[in-house]
């Protein structure tokens, strides 16, 4: 593409010179036209040329040098950081990250008053929503006791994050099970676990382990971004070690004292794929990630640099091995890893978490070291700035609006509090009373690109029919055309959805779309129905 | 202010059962006043960008404000460059600017009431909010008409874009084709007479025995001439006046498919054609403007500029070959000389950038403006009853948009598959 891009340049070059030359012989008063083109096409030839000279005798000086030095053309493209030390580097010029206020102060406390913990059914995409609970109100359970199991796959055992007392199976609409509430004690029990060796067991002996001590529900599987299928066998396991999301949590710093753990969870990994573990590793940062990703063995790594979905793991696959429509892979969060491994390193269920609080309606953002499926009303205790708020346990951009008496999410280590917008805004599309985050240069936010700002739930505006096009395009560096997809799914076009690669997206991929869409479509509701539809027949 | 606004429309809300009309139409300002109080829902995104769809159309409309201005005062300026007088561009300023406001307010005003009316009524009867499409479209019309255009066609051509152009389709977002060329064409196929030859182009002229004279001025020239006569300045009169000797009224383009670009310069100097002073569209002369606001567009990313560059490319390189070729006088035109003449740089910044009915892929852009800009001058060059290809070139392009976007997609549908059948062969 690059090359005949050039070559047309070329084309278009001696096109210029014809005319001019042309228009010299035909009116006699253009003769000022060709001296100036040729002398231009002039300098541009020899500037190329030095160029390129230029690049062969760096490329020349390196391999005579025996370093591995980039060219001058990947120099020009993009600085890469002295601590990438060579490894594969992948640049996406797509995304935006969106800078808000309500950073978390880089220390993490212990949040010792935070004693009620729940696992939430609703959590785990694919099961039935009345799972066969074990306990009843009132009884005691151990860090790694079973607390449910689902009917259709009863290998599969949900376990309870901490020890202490069951105080409600809290149901919800139509009999489902909404959360199993626990009551925490003031040190942890743990239950101890029989981990086989690794190192020497078959695969079915490590994975009916996984089932039923409560690690199998970390793995979720691309295509649709489910629970993994035992039966599978992952082409690949992904693992992120960062999250380019706003205000999304510091992952070197939950990784922390507890690189052992998590490089003994990438090595039980390894005996459940019949590919590799990758790693995506961050280097946009002027400092090198923890060695705990750098260093870390049995996986392979790539560095990523680029803006907001790079961080994303679904972005990450598609240009280190992009699913194709029979492929399966498997994702893991980088805390889940940690517990996967403690789990053999430290023989029990180890759900101890770092989670981000954060956004501007908190008087403190801070880290804070809890467990699994933490309370938020105990998190966010004399913390919250004001009433009215929206209280969000992930990132602004897909994560879940939860009430404050409910609890964290199973997969999340963040929560987000912003301001609800339910105000009127008079003129408030042509003048904004104030500056908010936006990607549209129509507003003067791009004098000012490293502002943080205040958002709030309001739309900005309804909803309306897609009219503004290339826009979706901008902001997911995929090789796909989101808007095509989305307009396929809404007509229920089988094939073009499939063969658009809806089976490489999952919602938080085209979250950043939907937040810069003009029309303020749902496109994260829309990939949604696609996926479940694809999931059905497939 | 915001509360009393806020108070002030709660208290005029029409019924929206009983008069479903009303509040549509009430919707309609009110969220034009004031932004809504929603907020994003449950899952998905919960902060969204501050951009809109009522921000985008405005930016547009901000963009053509210049057109808007040199395209009214243009308006009193031929008239009276036809009849001799004030020949200096800003001798007799206010006469030609009050000229050029009567002869243009009505167009806007009609353009923007009959359209905005339909899709008002077709807003009530489907029950949706009032999109904001139009305001755009509405604000077209009027710059791509003669300055002479009969009120009552000019209805016509509204209602029939409107309705069987957009509302047939289902609304804006789905239109096939362009709809402010759409109202163009209509005129251009049902009254040619009103929208082609040399006669059009300056207004307040008609033909008396063969012979130009200026028309009668009615009321509204009387109204500016008592409010000039208070200070003392020049007055319209009666009217009546002949033409000056040697006036035809045809544009650049006309002269140039029959003498070449010889009989253009004749005519008119390029310095002329590059401002704007010359007989023509309303908003299609004032080319500088015309490039600004184009700029401004692409800067604030609201227009393709993919579309605009390959158009220009398109049409350099069409031009070009038919330099070469100079078989006709009109195919000798040299290349670079076409985009100061016509409404080119107009539909390139306002037109083919549709984003509705344009190709919708980054790739399918680059075809389509390349496409456009090639059977435009095809166009031009070739048709004897009609030289400025822009409407049809563009109207022919929107049809085959979907198809080049066709295309674009399927070669990323079997690139995956190609990647897939791969991944399984190894």
């Amino acid at each position: 593409m690059r090359n005949s891009i050039f070559r047309l340049t070329w084309v278009a070059a001696f096109l210029l010179v014809a005319t001019g030359t042309w228009a010299q012989s035909s009116d006699g008063n253009n003769g000022s036209f060709t001296l100036p083109s040729l002398l231009i096409i002039v300098a541009i030839a020899v500037l190329v040329y030095l160029y390129q000279k230029s690049d062969n005798v760096l490329a020349l000086e390196t391999r005579e040098g025996g370093k591995k030095s980039p060219r001058t053309r990947s120099l020009a493209r993009s600085k890469v950081p002295s601590y990438v030390n060579g490894g594969p580097v992948k640049l996406l010029k797509k995304g935006y990250d969106i800078l808000l206020e309500g950073e978390p102060s880089k220390e993490v406390q212990v949040a010792t008053d935070v004693r009620t913990f729940a696992v939430q059914p609703g959590n785990f995409p694919g099961l039935s929503p009345i799972p066969k609970v074990l306990v009843e109100a009132g009884a005691e359970v151990k860090a790694g006791d079973p607390l449910f199991f689902d009917k259709n796959r009863p290998e599969v055992q949900y376990v309870a994050p901490v020890s202490g007392e069951v105080v409600a199976v809290n149901r919800g609409t139509k009999r489902s099970i909404a959360e199993v509430v626990i009551l925490a004690d003031k040190d942890i029990k743990y239950r101890q676990l029989d981990a086989p060796d690794y190192g020497k067991c078959s695969r079915e002996e490590l994975v009916s382990f996984l089932q039923a001590n409560g690690a199998w529900p970390f793995i979720r599987q691309r295509p649709f971004n489910v629970l993994a299928d035992a039966q599978d066998v992952p082409v690949n396991i992904f693992i992120s070690t960062f999250d380019s999301a706003p205000l999304a949590p510091d992952l070197n710093l939950v990784v922390a004292g507890r690189e052992a753990a998590f490089q003994e969870g990438l090595n039980v990994l390894n005996k459940l794929t019949s590919g590799k573990v990758i790693l995506g590793l961050d280097a946009r940062g002027t400092e090198a990630p923890s060695s705990a990703f750098t260093q870390a063995a049995n996986a392979d790594k790539y560095w990523f640099q680029g803006k907001h979905p790079v961080g994303n793991v679904g972005v990450q696959i598609h240009h280190i091995a992009p699913i194709n429509n029979s492929d399966k892979v498997w994702t893991l969060g980088v805390q889940d890893v940690i517990t996967l491994g403690a789990m053999f390193s430290e023989r029990r269920f180890n759900a101890e978490r770092v989670v981000a609080l954060t956004g501007a309606e908190l008087k403190q953002p801070k880290y804070v070291r809890t467990y699994l499926g933490a309370s938020l009303t105990e998190l966010l205790k004399d913390n919250l700035a004001s009433d009215h708020v929206r209280i969000i346990s992930g990132d602004v951009l897909s994560g879940d609006q939860k009430n404050q008496d409910s609890y964290l999410n199973f997969y999340d280590d963040q929560v987000t509090v912003i301001k609800e917008g339910d105000y009127f805004e008079a003129f408030g599309w042509l003048t904004p009373s104030e500056m908010r985050p936006t990607v549209s240069r129509t507003f003067r936010n791009f004098l000012f690109p490293n502002r943080r700002y205040k958002a709030d739930t309001n739309t900005h505006g309804e909803k309306r029919a897609f009219v503004v096009t290339g826009q979706y395009e901008d902001f997911l560096p995929m090789d796909i055309y989101p808007q095509h997809l989305m307009k396929a799914i809404l007509v229920n076009d089988f094939e073009k959805i499939e063969g658009l690669g809806i089976y490489e997206l999952v919602e938080e991929d085209v979250a950043l779309c939907e937040f810069a869409c003009t029309s303020k479509q749902p496109l994260q509701k829309i990939l949604r129905q696609g996926l479940e539809m694809v999931h059905e027949q497939g | 202010m915001k509360d009393q606004l806020l108070k002030f429309f709660k208290k005029i809300e029409p019924d929206k059962k009983k008069s479903p009309f009303l509040h549509t139409l009430y919707d309609g300002f009110f969220t034009f006043a004031l932004v809504p109080d929603s907020v994003t829902k449950g899952k998905g995104v919960h902060v969204r960008d501050g951009m809109d769809l009522k921000r985008t159309m405005t930016m547009v409309v901000v963009a053509m404000l210049g057109s808007f201005v040199i395209g009214t005062y243009n308006i009193g300026h031929q008239h009276f460059l036809a009849l001799g007088q004030y020949t200096g561009l800003m001798d007799g300023w206010y006469l030609k600017l009050a000229h050029g406001v009567i002869k243009f307010l009505p167009l806007y005003v009609v353009a923007m009431v009959v359209g905005l009316g339909i899709e008002f009524w077709y807003a009530s009867k489907k029950g949706h909010g009032i999109e904001e499409g139009f305001l755009v479209s509405g604000a077209l019309i009027p710059l791509i008409m003669p300055p002479d255009i009969p009120l009552w066609i000019l209805a016509f051509s509204v209602i029939f874009a409107v309705i069987i152009g957009k509302e047939a389709f289902g609304g804006t977002g789905m239109n096939i084709l362009n709809v402010a060329l759409l109202s163009r064409a209509f005129i251009f196929f049902a009254y040619p007479t009103f929208i082609s030859g040399d006669e059009v182009w300056v207004s307040g002229l008609e033909k008396i025995d063969g012979v130009y004279q200026s028309v009668q001025y009615g009321w509204a020239h009387h109204m500016f001439d008592a409010i000039f006569g208070w200070f003392g300045g020049d007055k319209f009169g009666a009217g009546g006046m002949a033409v000056v000797d040697g006036f035809s009224g045809a544009t650049p383009l006309s002269l140039a498919a029959k003498g070449g670009w010889e009989a253009v310069t004749q005519v008119y100097s390029t310095s002329d054609m590059l401002w704007g002073l010359i007989p023509g569209s309303i908003g299609e002369t004032a080319k500088p403007f015309i490039i600004l606001g184009g700029l401004f567009l692409i800067g604030v990313g609201i227009a393709s500029w993919r579309i605009m560059l390959s158009m220009a490319l398109g049409v350099a390189f069409t031009g070009i070959l038919f330099n070469m070729w100079g078989a006709t006088p009109s195919m000798g035109v040299p290349w670079y000389d076409h985009f100061i003449m016509g409404g080119l740089l107009f539909a390139m910044a306002y037109m083919a950038t549709d984003p509705v009915t344009g190709a919708s892929t980054p790739v399918g852009k680059l075809w389509y403006g390349f496409l456009i800009g090639f059977f435009g001058i095809v166009i031009r060059v070739f048709n004897p009853a009609y030289p400025e290809g822009w409407m049809l070139a563009i109207l022919l392009m929107n049809v085959f948009a979907p198809l080049i976007d066709h295309f674009v997609v399927q070669s990323n549908i079997n690139r995956r598959t190609k990647r897939a059948s791969k991944a399984t062969a190894a």
